[in-house]
């Protein structure tokens, strides 16, 4: 018997369509823009102005904040401007545009691809350079993981998951990365081990990568304190907390955060960016994005520098097919349908997936026939069909005591109701508005 | 036989009797004196329970009346000054006239104006349209058209018009009570000063951003270019982030601003036609 997480959830046709194309290096395009809110928490300060030079990884804006990190140019080239572009919701969000000149790279960044293995930092420089070098979780929340691998007062980490589920469905960033990087995933482990201090590591694979869980297997021998763990395929496996219960079986309480079960979660693209900007002293400023859909000719999964307009990448995966019918930003489960092509990718884009007009459209909603399937898929243990009643009605007293704050926004109820309705729109409308309240309260 | 339904009769006479004496004095001891003028006020009031006042209801606005040694702060927007009299009667106060308001969606953003560049099929309201993206069309602040300030008009002063991409308040029907200033996630409802016969002159375009940015969004947007400020002999209009705003306090309708709008983001609306045949307009209203 395969691990997995004990409630609910669900198994979308898995449609990993890209899963046999290694990785290329895109062109890097002739202009980008760089947001500087591309992480959870405060947007980053432009420290740039209209007509610098940057270099490829030199700072371009600064942590402002706990809970923020740096920004990094993804190109060489000169500042076109700092103004504000639509991002991937529409609204207008600032950043910084950069026409390219050349690629040339800092000099401090170690451009070869040797594997470096040895480790001679202290656990508090690994933090400190993980915060330069603008890390932030690349499985999509975007938080940033310096803030994480520090443990709040009294609370003390015991393991380090490495997730390597990648549970959406289309999804193949994750999966190539494990494939080509192995090496460099397992050092990145062994300093997020470090700096955290636990001695224990554990990564989890579903189970639709046998490849995966092959190879990191066997290479994993070689690192101490680092072991693998093969996962029954069921979405939202790659969350956070059904993760730590998949693998060691406890529960993340309430409104609590992982490391109450003394686990800290980091998913497979970050401990390879941690990696790079330790022992190849590199900043984030690429990531690998799954360009994939079953009208496009040439799924792909392509290293591109961040900024890049999401027309480039489909440019180079065989152009935009005829019946398109949405283009979105991450996967199908959890991403959200991007409104202009010119939306840059950032540090969260895991893939850019585009649907066909027959199988984006959403049919009409009905009404809720009490059949509860969605309380048996909901992975937090909620009764979904009750939340979006409250949100609906904007009880948002009620849905706070119904912990509208637990839902991790998979969409499992959305995609098993058999009335098409619109659960999840109007939970997270709600969580918005009940988030809001806290707040207020707190104040 | 008899005897027992004597007894009874008896028994439950006394209980009654004790119970009433017990009562009579527990209502003496908790008695609520209540200002009977509360519900003289309350009587007054329009009885929609409609929060116009900011207040809970309209029982709890009568409470508040009577408690104030002035109506300056209190209004009630669905009664307006008439019934506002009557309430000053009841209370021996002054009655403080208030210019009558309306409310006014401010973005002209139909269809033909505004093209759409994507499409939304999640839920259809605008509160979680606007949570998820800024909406169909390029301009971000813009109506999204779902209709939520119609879901809470109490009054059926909102026309939803239905493939119009804007609803219209009805004027005659708003009592500005300001539950769609609320409702609407864009912020695009103004409490205005309602003039006679329901003539207005206003910026019909909530649109932030820089100009050639606003104008690729929308035809009639307001692109910041300050020509009715400069136009405007009563210092009725100011011009903030790109975005010109007629206070219509100040405003004197004397309609000098519409015409140097270029894009004809200024609204005249229920006035005579002009004597002398506005060509400028024309001509501005039709360049690219």
């Amino acid at each position: 018997m395969l691990k997995t997480f004990k409630v609910g959830g669900v198994h979308p046709p898995e449609n990993k369509i890209s899963a046999g194309k290694k990785i290329e290096v895109l062109p890097i395009p002739k202009t980008v823009f760089i947001p500087v809110a591309q992480h959870i928490g405060a947007p980053s300060t432009a420290v740039v102005k209209r007509g610098d030079m940057v270099k490829t990884g030199q700072i371009i804006a600064k942590s402002t904040g706990f809970v923020s990190t740096n920004i990094h140019s993804s190109v060489s080239g000169k500042v076109k401007k700092v103004d504000v572009s639509a991002d991937s919701s529409g609204y207008m969000k600032q950043g910084i545009f950069i026409d390219v000149d050349g690629d040339e790279w800092m000099e401090e960044i170690n451009r070869s691809d040797d594997l470096v293995k040895d480790i001679n930092i202290d656990s508090k420089e690994i933090i400190q350079r993980i915060h330069d070098a603008g890390i932030v979780g690349l499985g999509g929340a975007t938080f940033p993981t310096h803030i994480k691998l520090v443990p709040p007062k009294g609370m003390k980490a015991e393991v380090l998951l490495i997730n390597g589920v990648e549970c959406e469905p289309y999804l193949t960033s994750d999966h190539r990365l494990m494939l080509e990087k192995v090496d460099e995933i397992l050092v990145g482990t062994q300093l997020l081990m470090k700096a955290m201090n636990v001695d224990k590591s554990v990564i989890g694979i579903e189970n639709n990568k046998p490849d995966a869980i092959k190879l990191l297997s066997e290479k994993c021998k070689a690192y101490n304190g680092i072991s693998v763990v093969a996962l029954k395929v069921q979405y939202p496996q790659g969350g956070e907390k059904q993760l730590i219960n998949a693998v060691t079986g406890k529960e993340v309480p309430s409104g609590g955060l992982p490391i109450a079960v003394g686990a800290v979660v980091s998913n497979v693209g970050t401990a390879f960016a941690v990696y790079e900007a330790i022992q190849k002293n590199k900043p984030l400023f690429e990531r690998v994005v799954t360009v994939t859909g079953k009208e496009i000719s040439n799924p792909s999964n392509f290293l591109a520098r961040i900024g890049t307009a999401t027309s480039e990448l489909i440019e180079a995966a065989g152009g935009l097919p005829e019946n398109t019918g949405k283009i979105i930003s991450g996967g199908p489960m959890m991403g959200r349908a991007i409104a202009s092509l010119d939306v840059p990718v950032t540090k969260g884009t895991s893939g850019i997936l585009i649907m066909k007009s027959e199988e984006s459209k959403r049919k009409e909603y009905m009404d809720c026939i009490r059949c509860s399937r969605c309380v048996s898929v909901c992975p937090m243990g909620l009764e979904p069909y009750l939340l979006m009643l409250t949100g609906e009605k904007q009880i948002f007293d009620r849905a706070e005591s119904e912990r509208i704050m637990d839902c991790i926004e998979c969409g499992s109820c959305s995609y098993t109701c058999p009335s098409n309705r619109p659960l999840l729109d109007y939970i997270r409308y709600g969580k918005g508005k009940v988030g809001a309240i806290i707040r207020s309260r707190k104040k | 036989m008899s005897i027992t339904i004597i007894y009874t009769i008896a028994t439950l006479g006394i209980i009654g009797i004790l119970a009433a004496i017990i009562l009579y004095f527990v209502a003496q001891k908790f008695k609520v004196v209540e200002d009977p003028r509360i519900d003289e006020v309350e009587e007054a009031l329009p009885a929609a329970n409609c929060g116009g006042c900011g207040y809970a209801g309209c029982r709890a606005f009568a409470e508040a009346c009577v408690k104030a040694d002035s109506l300056a702060d209190l209004n009630c927007p669905v009664g307006g000054n008439d019934m506002m009299g009557d309430v000053a009667k009841i209370l021996g106060l002054e009655a403080v006239k208030k210019d009558p308001r309306v409310a006014y969606i401010r973005c002209n953003g139909t269809c033909d104006h505004r093209p759409k560049t994507s499409q939304f099929d999640g839920a259809t309201t605008c509160a979680i349209a606007s949570s998820v993206y800024s909406g169909e069309s390029d301009c971000e602040y813009g109506c999204l058209g779902y209709g939520d300030c119609y879901d809470v008009c109490d009054f059926d002063a909102i026309d939803l018009r239905e493939g119009m991409g804007v609803p219209l308040i009805l004027d005659d029907k708003c009592v500005a009570c300001g539950a769609c200033v609320d409702a609407c996630p864009k912020n695009l409802i103004e409490l205005r000063k309602k003039f006679p016969k329901n003539r207005k002159i206003v910026v019909s375009c909530m649109n932030e951003a820089k100009g050639g940015v606003a104008r690729k969004a929308c035809k009639v947007a307001c692109i910041g270019c300050s020509k009715c400020e400069k136009e405007c002999k009563f210092d009725a209009i100011t011009i903030d982030n790109n975005l010109a705003f007629i206070d219509s306090d100040k405003c004197k309708l004397c309609r000098k601003c519409v015409p140097v709008c270029p894009t004809g983001a200024i609204i005249e609306e229920n006035f005579p036609p002009r004597r002398i045949k506005p060509t400028e307009k024309e001509e501005c209203s039709t360049a690219k």
